[in-house]
């Protein structure tokens, strides 16, 4: 299936970087080269590569190469393609939510924290609604802290509360109050037909029910979270992944002395 | 012969302190009973079903019994003793409690051994069907065969269990041997056992009878076409810990998810329950032919792989210990533990070799559980395969029995059906190429390898020696295991147990357990 090693097309298209017009990149400016996988629910035979092919062209992929296929069983085939893609972005036109906060290091945010705001902070974390996994909170909370950076456990003048996993939104809010925090961390990491979604509007909801929703800084995190989200869903700040303690506790305490 | 040059006495120490560890607990689960342990037994006694509001009829029983103060003599009992008294099935007194037409407590007492006797004479009912089950699958395993070891442990959760049935069909002719069925994550907590099947879960489907016999159905169709005996795997965690149990036994479950100390670390379900709740569902396991899977390796994702790895091995040990009193053969006994430590540590591959190596010489019948790497899985789905594929090298040159498959989208979404297809054609290739090596290839005297399954033993058998001393209580609520702390009283559950009348019978136990 596969065309062999060499390109030995002519190249018909122009190989200056344009900002305006970007493509992917494979081993030439703008060829465009993409890779993609994907299951189609139709027997493994010569259609299914034909329309493995075809659907690739709709999603803007020229001269398509089906260089693998494989039977699932129950009918079901597997395909990886490789094809240059039509489509460009205009990347002076895009505009991203991001976290306005410098990161300092652990010890410059106690220090911080000693001389803007003058007592420990509380934060209180967990792992909520049916998400049973506490690696995204134990990462940025616990003591060890993840890849060489310590968790907000660690950290002097912050007082960090993990209430693990799969903790209902109403005892996360129960705590909260009683351990009088100043802001949440709510972490998301597997989530099934974004469940994720609806369990943080959720707790957003709850909290302005109650009159809380101000007194309290809200961030969230996880694989599938990003700044743009959060705020989208009523939360002060959102944290994908390759966040750390340090990135988080920095926001929090900037935004705490920026609100006084 | 071992490998690794393990100090047998420093194994033989660490066992005896397991032993007595257990021992221990043991005297405290012999004394009590819990609100699970009860429904249990009425669902081994023929109860099922709901009321009209969803509640099971085996909740309803134990309810009625726990209201009048009456559950210190058990279920066992009190059904028994309406049986002689109204001549009815246990099904239709748990109709007519529900109704509010029969209160069994307030029935005459007929006298003690004449109860004890009809509660017997109904275990032995159920029994028997279990019985029949594991003949079945004897004779399947006979007749089809089986896949060869390290089995191949695969995952559905589309949380619709008419179509994990499709994507466990799938993965049994692309070659999988074990299918788990994901309970949706919210049901540990649930304290009774959900009704019917499952087509809209979240991240995965209830455990329930009816789920069981769906999927069963689907792992035997497939199984006689592929040639093997498809196994079929579950949880039995949670508040409903027996109940499960009972209910893979009756449907022929093969595999189970069983730990005894996973509920209290990780659900925060208190440890009295959960103690109490393992052993009688350990008990079923352990009848029914069913390899229990332990849940060490999930302290390894709270606490790191390389300092808390001889925490896994003490908990090991007390596993075991816990099994065997439960009745569970070594043979059952799918232990667990982890590849999880960091991938830049240098020579990492080392000491998980080691570590795995040192699970095999120490529980040489086990087939134990190998978890895969989660924890250290990212987006990057091409670094993650290779992953993957180094922790296929360590389980084949190790002779694991249960090898859960990494999925190169683990850190993503619950599997899509080719990201289990290219999982097991990693796993595939691996084992088939390095079938032999750990046959063949032997580890240097005092070098990295033995030194370290050395130091994990060491430092095991110290952590199992000092909890000896204290008490396995004391020792969660110090937060020695996974690093989490629990207290005596706290948690999930602590209602349902009650110390057990003179009066109180579970027939089951001994039936079961002298099988």
């Amino acid at each position: 299936m596969s065309s062999g090693l060499y390109s030995m097309n002519k190249r018909d298209f122009d190989i200056t970087f344009d900002p305006k017009k970007v493509k992917p990149y494979g081993d030439t400016m703008n060829d465009g080269k993409v890779q993609l996988s994907f299951t189609l629910p139709i027997k493994a035979d010569e259609t299914a590569v034909e329309a493995a092919k075809l659907y690739a062209m709709k999603m803007g992929i020229e001269e398509p190469s089906v260089v693998h296929m494989a039977d699932l069983g129950v009918g079901y085939s597997f395909f990886v393609v490789y094809g240059s893609c039509i489509h460009t972005i205009d990347v002076t036109d895009i505009k991203v939510a991001k976290v306005e906060s410098s990161v300092m290091s652990m010890t410059e945010v106690d220090e911080y924290i000693k001389n803007n705001i003058g007592r420990k902070i509380v934060i209180v974390g967990a792992s909520t609604g049916t998400d049973a996994h506490t690696v995204g909170i134990d990462a940025i909370m616990n003591m060890k802290g993840y890849a060489g950076h310590y968790g907000l456990e660690r950290y002097e003048m912050i007082e960090a509360h993990n209430l693990g996993s799969q903790v209902p939104n109403e005892e996360f809010i129960k705590k909260a109050v009683e351990l009088n925090a100043d802001a949440l961390l709510v972490s998301q990491t597997v989530t099934q037909k974004n469940v994720h979604i609806q369990n943080m509007t959720n707790l957003i909801e709850l909290l302005e029910a109650e009159g809380l929703r101000d007194k309290l800084l809200v961030v969230c995190g996880g694989p599938r979270i990003s700044h743009e989200l959060a705020i989208e869903l009523g939360y002060d700040a959102g944290f994908g992944a390759g966040s750390y303690a340090e990135d988080v506790a920095s926001y929090v305490v900037q935004e705490m002395v920026n609100r006084k | 012969m071992s490998k690794l040059n393990l100090d047998q006495s420093l194994i033989d120490k660490a066992r005896i302190s397991a032993r007595h560890i257990a021992g221990d607990i043991q005297s405290f689960i012999d004394k009590h009973t819990t609100a699970a342990v009860e429904r249990t037994i009425a669902r081994l006694m023929g109860i099922d079903g709901v009321d009209e509001v969803g509640t099971p009829l085996p909740n309803v029983v134990v309810d009625s019994l726990k209201k009048n103060g009456c559950l210190n003599i058990g279920v066992a009992y009190f059904l028994a003793n309406a049986i002689l008294n109204t001549n009815l099935t246990p099904q239709e007194i748990a109709e007519k409690i529900s109704a509010g037409e029969l209160d069994i407590t307030k029935l005459p007492m007929l006298e003690e051994t004449k109860v004890k006797q009809k509660a017997s004479e109904l275990a032995n009912a159920m029994a028997q069907r279990i019985k029949e089950n594991r003949s079945r699958r004897e004779q399947y395993l006979q007749t089809l065969g089986e896949g060869r070891k390290p089995y191949l442990y695969v995952i559905v959760a589309t949380g619709n269990i008419y179509e994990d049935v499709v994507q466990a069909q799938a993965a049994a002719k692309q070659g999988a041997d074990i299918i788990a069925v994901i309970r949706t994550t919210g049901q540990s907590l649930l304290d009774y056992v959900p009704y019917g099947a499952t087509t809209e879960g979240f991240g995965g489907t209830y455990a329930t009878q009816e789920n069981f016999k769906i999927m069963r159905k689907a792992l035997d169709e497939v199984g006689e076409e592929v040639g093997r005996y498809i196994r079929l795997c579950n949880y039995c965690s949670g508040l409903c810990m027996p109940e499960i149990a009972a209910m893979g036994a009756i449907e022929r479950l093969d595999v189970m998810l069983n730990d005894a100390l996973y509920g209290i670390l990780f659900r925060d379900i208190n440890m009295q329950r959960t103690l109490i709740d393992q052993f009688f569902s350990r008990v079923i396991n352990g009848f029914a032919g069913v390899i229990i899977n332990t849940g060490e390796d999930n302290y390894l994702t709270t606490a790191d792989a390389v300092e808390e790895a001889h925490t896994v091995l003490a908990s090991q040990f007390i596993n075991e210990q816990f099994a065997l009193m439960a009745g569970i053969p070594e043979e059952q006994m799918g232990l667990g533990h982890a590849f999880e430590i960091e991938p830049n540590v240098e020579n990492g591959f080392l000491l998980e070799l080691s570590q795995a190596q040192m699970a095999r010489e120490i529980f040489p019948k086990a087939p134990l559980k190998y978890m895969p790497p989660t924890k250290f899985m990212t987006g990057n789905v091409f670094k993650g395969h290779i992953q993957d594929a180094l922790f296929n090298v360590v389980s084949v040159w190790t002779n694991q029995g249960i090898q859960l498959l990494g999925m190169m989208t683990e850190a993503i979404h619950t599997p899509f059906i080719a990201d289990r297809a290219l999982s097991i054609e990693n796993a595939r290739y691996i084992f088939n190429n390095l079938r032999n090596i750990g046959d063949e290839i032997e580890f240097k005297q005092g070098g990295i390898i033995q030194s370290r399954a050395a130091e994990v033993l060491n430092k095991a058998a110290t952590l199992l020696q000092n909890i000896e001393e204290e008490g396995l209580f004391a020792t969660l609520e110090q937060g020695k295991f996974g690093g989490v702390k629990r207290s005596r009283t706290g948690g999930k559950g602590l209602d349902g147990v009650v110390e057990k009348n003179d009066k109180y019978c579970n027939p089951f136990i001994e039936l079961m357990l002298n099988n």
